[in-house]
């Protein structure tokens, strides 16, 4: 990594998310990089919060899992882009899953839903029995 | 995990400053000591500052509405201080609005608000 140039789009860090402090660990990686990103603060907030939910969900949904982190460009713009990986049970009904105040736990429901509201892009894909990979990204404005 | 986030009582109040960003056990945690302090002081107030909380998401935000709502229970009134106008803008689009939670913008206004007789209740649930 040492010869290449700082160059966005080329840059990514990846954590595990397998406690609930790698959970903190990886709202602070997000905000940092939303920082250098020149995000808004209301922006970085709101990316930040996206992510805690969805490092949330990959631990105690999908039984741990990365993050894989990293700017990205498009059409002379930067963004940030988080990428939430697990091998667990998947999603049964994506619908149900994104529906305001749907949760199979104990939770208030709003977490994969919020998130979705909180960024500029949301991807998930997933697999009954292989596992759930959702991405977010937020650009600058 | 040992740590626990500080519960400090002044007069009837029950004062809590989050100064770190909080792991959710640390959340559980402090929900818990939160209603047992209320019990062993009879405090009748519970003032949660949040001025250096970054973000507030729905795990933290349940634990405000839950302490505000244990503690009502207890006879004594939750308010949150301190929101930072981003938080809020997320929290709100994030779909949680806090409708049980008092808030007040400043630590001396969530203190005259514990302290005007009479109007200790929030209008809903
Ligand atoms: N990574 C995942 N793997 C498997 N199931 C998941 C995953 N993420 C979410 N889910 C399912 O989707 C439901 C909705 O998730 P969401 O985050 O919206 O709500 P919650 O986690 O239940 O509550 P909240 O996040 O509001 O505390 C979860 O209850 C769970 O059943
Ligand atoms: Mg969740």
């Amino acid at each position: 990594m040492s010869g290449l140039p700082p160059v966005p789009g080329t840059e990514h860090q990846t954590i595990t998310i397998e406690s609930n402090d790698d959970v903190v660990r990886a709202r602070q990686l997000v905000r940092g990089l939303a920082q250098r990103c020149k995000l808004s603060l209301v922006d970085q907030t709101k990316l930040v919060t996206a992510a805690s939910e969805l490092a949330r969900n990959t631990l105690v949904y999908g039984g741990g899992g990365v993050m894989r982190l990293g700017l990205v460009q498009r059409d002379g713009r930067t963004g940030v882009t988080a990428v939430f990986e697990d091998s667990g049970p998947g999603i049964p009904d994506i619908d149900q899953a994104m529906t305001d105040g749907w949760t199979s736990g104990g939770g208030l429901g709003l977490g994969l839903s919020g998130a979705r509201r909180l960024v500029d892009d949301f991807t998930l894909e997933t697999e009954v029995g292989s596992g759930t990979q959702i991405a977010v990204t937020k650009w600058a404005r | 995990m040992t740590e626990r986030v500080p519960v400090l009582k002044i007069g009837d109040v029950l004062l809590v400053s989050i100064q770190v960003d909080l792991e959710d056990q640390i959340v559980l945690d402090l929900q818990e000591d939160l209603a047992s302090r209320i019990v062993e002081s009879g405090a009748r107030g519970v003032v949660i500052d949040i001025t250096a909380v970054e973000i507030v998401d729905s795990f933290v935000g349940r634990m405000l509405a839950t302490t505000a709502a244990i503690s009502r229970m207890l006879d004594a009134e939750t308010v949150v201080v301190g929101m930072r106008p981003a938080v809020a803008i997320t929290l709100v689009e994030l779909g949680l609005s806090l409708g049980g939670v008092r808030t007040a913008l400043t630590l001396e206004k969530g203190l005259n608000l514990l302290a005007r007789p009479g109007n200790d209740r929030p209008a809903q649930r």
